[in-house]
């Protein structure tokens, strides 16, 4: 009967730690985070409608219908027509395609710029480190859109190239969070240890300091998706992202949306909702992820809480005793 | 502490040079040059006279000559054959290309536009933000925290250009009402003045807000978990006093290096501001220059900016040791 139990207990023990780090943040995401769980959704929502936009859009994103010119929205448009009568629900859909691409070629480049630059810099560390770091100072003390309008005006519209910029700039600026993290790490004594056993560098790296960083870079380029897009529709707003006819959200409010908003609000209104519940999503959800996966945020949970309940029960005791005293 | 700021300004100096660099490079690198783009304006600019006019500029050197003269470590020779040195280093950033006056004083006229939305974006971001984040850590996951988690997740989410955008549409459809184009001095008028510059500076204040509110909350929470937090309520103290004497005065600490690293964020948000509300300021005097391809002057916002912006991060950190007594710079 005893052993029985015991096995059991094994078992179980056994089951919690084979759940990965991705189904085990999954699972306290739904139950802890209501809000993340929406952030979670509407990302997935974001996903689906980029790759399935031809499916969705009931228009091609440069049809034009001269006839349907400046429509109020209908049956017909549900978000109305723009100024060469195309269907501004179609263009939203297809925006969101761009978005996603956008925001996650910028993010894979910036991650793996990042990551290089962050890690080489923590690891060499000396006269190697000091240079590198004065050049992503050099970087990083240019407001971010002023560089990438000169960086975009230097390499010519387009999706590809505004992917390729974002991602460059935003990894530099990504690295110094890596090399942080990564010089925190290196302090430890579970590395000097490491090291006293003789393990190989490459392993000191990937066994021990790899699955440490894991949790602040995942947190960077969980904030980095939505800055990236967000930033690519304001360059493509000032005129400098992804060229017309591409329906980018944010050029959807430069040129013709500026020109023709007065007369057809419709044209202006939809693309920044879109944009706004999309990166309020992303955001929610990097959030809720930050928390769940922030080693400085775990186990110490609800310990002021529980300061303060203990707090309370205090002064309710010390005021009966003073009661009793008292009488 | 001296030797401290001595040496801060020293590393201010290899950071620079490395920006300088960048931008230089980067801006002539830029396809379709500028004499071009005034023959096709002008269709007056050809053959001898286009030689002439590369002159004119100093256009007609190479390129690493051209930076080492803007830099003012090479001296310009002018057509009697005298040399002198005129460059950043001698706070000359050249001559405009378009309109042929200094760079320097295009622009001085407009940074008083720029610094004003930026100081009035500021202050708004701390007043919405440090309340809220404050009330948002010390109820963690109660309904409050999510509301102002909420709020200033919506701050960060809703696009400055859009909203802009809205405010110049709906307000005008409505009730008639638009923004003022034209620039009120605030010598001539302050309140006029100050209600050009609200709007604008609102929005921006409010992308702010987004950032700062997090930061509030997360330092709150990191730092109401410490021993000195449970000491200061194991001695008795009432919520208020724990969360304003021992939490509040730690916490806030990082919160400043914000403002540091806002300073980009800001200026990027004034290019768009001032976009949108048609203010004269340096963000709008960039995006001109880099359509014209008038490069000193954006060479000359880039490395003025730069400038400014390692300056706000410097004073930040020396900040730092006047809040924070256990920070001691040597």
């Amino acid at each position: 009967m005893d052993d029985t139990g015991r096995i059991i207990a094994i078992e179980v023990t056994e089951e919690r730690k084979r759940r990965s780090l991705f189904v085990d943040v999954f699972a306290r995401l739904v139950k802890e985070k209501p809000l993340g769980t929406f952030g979670l959704v509407i990302v997935v929502l974001l996903l689906l409608t980029g790759i399935f936009a031809d499916f969705i859009a009931p228009y091609g994103y440069n049809k034009t219908n001269p006839a349907h010119y400046l429509a109020p929205p209908s049956g017909e448009h549900i978000l109305g027509a723009d100024n060469l009568g195309r269907d501004v629900f179609s263009r939203v859909i297809y925006g969101a395609r761009i978005s996603v691409i956008v925001g996650l070629g910028a993010t894979a480049i910036s991650a793996v710029i990042a990551a290089t630059i962050g890690t080489l810099s923590g690891y060499i560390g000396g006269r190697f480190d000091i240079i590198m770091q004065r050049f992503v100072d050099g970087w990083m003390c240019f407001p971010g859109l002023v560089i990438l309008i000169a960086a975009i005006s230097l390499v010519g519209p387009g999706i590809w190239q505004v992917v390729v910029v974002l991602g460059i700039l935003f990894g530099i600026g990504g690295s110094r969070i890596v090399r942080g993290a990564f010089i925190g790490i290196k302090e430890n004594v579970f590395v000097e240890a490491a090291e006293a056993i003789g393990s190989s560098t490459g392993n000191i790296l990937i066994r021990h300091i790899l699955p440490n960083i894991m949790a602040p870079m995942i947190i960077l380029f969980s904030t980095q998706v939505p800055g990236i897009i967000m930033i690519e529709a304001s360059l493509s707003f000032l005129g400098f992202g992804i060229p017309p006819p591409f329906p980018s959200w944010g050029g959807m409010l430069s040129r013709s949306g500026r020109t023709f908003m007065e007369q057809a609000w419709w044209m202006a209104v939809w693309p920044g909702a879109a944009l706004a519940i999309v990166v309020y999503g992303i955001n929610m959800f990097g959030d809720a992820l930050r928390d769940l996966l922030d080693p400085r945020l775990r186990g110490g949970l609800g310990r002021y809480s529980g300061a303060k309940a203990r707090m309370k029960k205090r002064q309710t005791e010390e005021q009966e005793e003073v009661t009793e005293a008292e009488q | 502490m001296q030797a401290y700021v001595i040496r801060r300004l020293f590393l201010i100096v290899p950071t620079l040079f490395i920006a300088s660099l960048i931008i230089f490079f980067m801006l002539r690198l830029i396809p379709g040059d500028i004499i071009d783009q005034m023959v096709g304006e002008h269709g007056a600019v050809t053959g001898l006279d286009r030689v002439a006019v590369e002159r004119a500029m100093g256009l007609d050197v190479p390129v690493h000559i051209q930076y080492v003269r803007w830099l003012g470590v090479w001296p310009y020779t002018g057509d009697e054959g005298q040399s002198e040195f005129t460059g950043f280093l001698q706070g000359n950033l050249g001559t405009t290309l378009w309109k042929q006056i200094p760079v320097t004083r295009e622009l001085f006229a407009r940074w008083p536009v720029t610094f004003e939305l930026g100081v009035l974006a500021i202050i708004i971001a701390l007043i919405i933000a440090i309340p809220i984040g404050i009330f948002s850590a010390i109820r963690q996951d109660s309904a409050g925290d999510y509301i102002g988690r909420s709020f200033s997740i919506l701050c960060l989410a809703v696009p400055g250009f859009w909203l802009g955008t809205m405010v110049m549409i709906f307000p005008a459809k409505w009730w008639g009402w638009s923004p003022p184009i034209i620039l009120i001095p605030f010598t001539e008028d302050p309140l006029g003045n100050l209600g050009m510059f609200i709007i604008p500076a609102l929005l921006m204040g409010l992308a702010m807000s987004g950032t700062t509110m997090r930061m509030t909350r997360s330092m709150m929470l990191e730092v109401l978990r410490q021993d000195y937090i449970r000491t200061a309520w194991s001695k008795g103290l009432k919520e208020r006093l724990v969360v304003t004497r021992h939490a509040l005065k730690n916490a806030l600490i990082p919160v400043i290096t914000i403002i540091g690293f806002m300073m980009p964020v800001l200026i990027g948000g004034a290019v768009i501001m001032e976009q949108i509300f048609a203010l004269p300021g340096v963000g709008r005097l960039m995006i001109d220059a880099i359509n014209q391809r008038d490069y000193p002057i954006v060479s000359g916002v880039m490395i003025f900016t730069a400038t400014w912006v390692l300056m706000i991060n410097l004073l930040v950190d020396l900040t730092y040791s006047f809040l924070d007594p256990r920070v001691q710079y040597r």
